[in-house]
């Protein structure tokens, strides 16, 4: 029986955020050793921010990227490892030398308005001979008609598939099957979605647009991810098994790499608490978490305080650096209200 | 006067136009464009300001009463037309990521280069951030410097977007070369907020052990200064704070880096005034041609 869609498992990218980008090479060799003997097709592996992420504003990496790709390579026997690259933040050098050590899946993600600045990325891609996805992040800020716009130009620029990227965990199951729905009826290529968990819908959403007919769908384990975590890709495939959708993964080789070698980097994963939920709620980018806590710890102000005001500007991804400033703006506003008059 | 000509009739070119006409020193003979029925052409020509759209054969015909052109079509139009305009003798003020002079900032290293045939102005982010970071090198040692440069997506235009690369490469080369970090690193994001952001800038140095934090401030806020009398919307949005890591740096390991957040408005002469990202670019490109026009004078302007 062929799968009714295909499973990306992203724990070694979106993963990375949630460890501060920390992982080490063994720990990648572990996590693709256990997701390859599942069965799992695809697996990305890169800094959180993608290719060239490693940087004071996302974090540095412990482990060169290269060197975590290498190893996630060698380490595959069926598996293909796939990469992200945000352009503005990576580049087209990253990618190329990602391809040389044998990444076969390019993923490029682009905010979901600014489809245009992965043109160059994705005709590289293809020039590569990589399977080219684009991913358009913060998908739930337009409205599903101006999303298939994007996604179109995706796929005038070559891409195999095009993701709905719920970056900020903020999709309700309505907005989900708004979204694949129209992207299924108005693309060629496939299509994907990348949920995340900040309000509880993250294997919701994926049910729903297999439902859909969707093509591919990315999970983490143990929901390892940015915010309060991503789809997680044991709870997934067992979800699945029981809903009748056909995964080809075998769920118990899935729970012993993510009980024995993930469960330990994060144990607290899984809770959404307060600060999780108010990304889902604001509809901020979930990578903010760490850094907004980190921000309204140095600076003494309120987490929530910052994410909400994020969200009330309108900051997208990348603008890690406006976590700063309003903590900053936040803290002057404190101290001008405490002053004596 | 220095007699110039602006090539290009886009953003870049029509917002310089104005910016042009407001200098002392500068003597706009024309606005050129290749397309007859652009905007810029057309403003141009209400303003009283000669207008062709034959390209650069209008530079080769008017060769002997031009000193100097400012580029601001492309980098491949620019890699075709500079070898015309070194054989006429005319200085190039290059707008474009084509790089073919050296990279100036303005307060930095422009009096270096005034006798250069060519000079190129880099990125808006470029000119926004590496003053800032030079300012930083002056009073301490920075072994890693990295910048994000944020602007409204509507003030971005097809050129950038189709070649995002060159913008991040060309900034990183020029935070090293020109700025004097040991590495340098630059992210670009488009930001498609409505009513659009202003352009936003952040630099971070991580600064290897013995500096004087007052010092640092102090080196800041002048260059800070020193950009405003020819950006008067670049602005230090809050005072530069130090944090502290220890931060594992492309350039080593460092316990603090200072951060610097800023924000340009523009002028608004063409684009609205959120587009910061344009006029810091056409006000450097204005300082430029003021000074290698009075250095082609011998100092009478």
């Amino acid at each position: 029986m062929t799968a009714a869609f295909r499973l990306t498992d992203s724990t070694l990218r979106d993963g990375s955020h949630a460890i501060r980008h920390q992982f080490t090479v063994d720990q990648v060799r572990a996590v693709v050793r256990g997701l390859d003997r599942a069965g799992v097709e695809v697996i990305e592996v890169a800094h959180g921010d993608g290719l060239g992420g490693s940087s004071f504003n996302y974090g540095f990496s412990r482990i060169d990227e290269m060197d975590l790709i290498r190893a996630a390579v060698d380490e595959a026997d069926n598996a293909r490892i796939a990469v992200l690259l945000l352009p503005g933040i990576g580049t087209k050098d990253d990618l190329v030398h990602a391809a040389n050590i044998g990444a076969s899946v390019a993923r490029i993600a682009t905010h979901s308005t600014e489809a245009d600045i992965s043109h160059q990325h994705m005709a590289l891609a293809k020039d590569l001979g990589m399977e080219t996805v684009g991913f358009l992040m913060l998908s739930h800020m337009v409205a599903s008609g101006d999303l298939l716009d994007q996604a179109k130009r995706m796929e005038s620029y070559g891409a195999d598939a095009v993701y709905v990227v719920d970056s900020a965990g903020a999709m309700t199951i309505r907005d989900t099957m708004e979204r694949i729905s129209m992207l299924k009826h108005g693309l060629d290529c496939g299509v994907g979605l990348h949920a995340h968990n900040n309000l509880s819908l993250a294997v919701a959403n994926s049910l729903a647009a297999i439902g859909e007919g969707i093509d591919q769908v990315d999970g983490c384990l143990i929901g390892l991810g940015a915010g309060a975590g991503n789809c997680p890709t044991e709870i997934l495939v067992a979800a699945c098994d029981k809903a009748g959708y056909e995964t080809g993964i075998d769920l118990t080789e899935l729970l012993d790499v993510a009980t024995d070698v993930v469960r330990p980097l994060s144990p607290n994963q899984g809770v959404i608490d307060r600060d999780g939920l108010m990304l889902g709620y604001a509809g901020v980018y979930g990578s903010f978490l760490l850094h907004a806590k980190r921000a309204a710890e140095v600076y003494g102000v309120a987490c929530d305080d910052i994410l909400l005001e994020l969200g009330r500007r309108g900051i997208v991804g990348g603008q890690e650096d406006m976590i700063i400033d309003v903590a900053l703006e936040l803290r002057q506003a404190a101290d001008s209200s405490d002053a004596p008059r | 006067m220095t007699a110039c000509v602006i090539m290009g009739s886009g953003n870049i070119g029509t917002d310089l136009m104005y910016k042009v006409l407001r200098s002392y020193t500068l003597d706009l003979r024309a606005l050129v464009g290749i397309d007859p029925d652009s905007e810029g052409l057309h403003r141009a020509a209400d303003m009283g300001v000669d207008t062709s759209a034959s390209g650069v054969k209008w530079v080769i015909d008017n060769a002997d009463s031009i000193n100097l052109v400012f580029e601001a079509t492309s980098a491949g139009i620019h890699r075709s037309h500079a070898p015309e305009y070194e054989r006429l003798g005319i200085t190039a003020i290059d707008l474009t990521p084509a790089r073919i002079g050296p990279s100036v900032v303005p307060g930095v290293n422009l009096k270096d280069h005034l006798e250069a045939p060519n000079v190129n102005l880099i990125t808006c982010g470029g000119q926004a951030t590496t003053p800032i970071v030079a300012a930083i090198c002056r009073a301490a040692s920075v072994p890693y410097a990295e910048i994000i440069s944020t602007v409204a997506s509507n003030s971005a235009g097809p050129g950038t977007r189709a070649n995002i690369d060159e913008f991040t490469e060309t900034t990183s080369a020029c935070l090293e070369e020109v700025g004097g970090a040991g590495i340098g690193k630059a992210i670009m994001i488009l930001n498609p907020a409505d009513p659009p952001i202003m352009m936003r800038n952040t630099v971070y140095c991580g600064l290897a052990d013995g500096y004087d934090p007052e010092r640092v401030v102090e080196s800041i806020v002048q260059t800070v200064d020193n950009v405003r009398t020819y950006v008067p919307g670049y602005q230090l949005k809050r005072a530069p704070v130090f944090e502290n890591g220890p931060f594992a740096t492309p350039g080593g390991v460092v316990q603090t880096r200072v951060v610097v957040l800023l924000e340009v408005s523009g002028a608004a002469d063409f684009l609205p005034a959120y587009a910061g990202n344009l006029d810091i670019m056409t006000a450097a490109a204005v300082r430029v041609g003021e000074a290698l026009g009075a250095a082609r004078t011998g100092g009478r302007t």
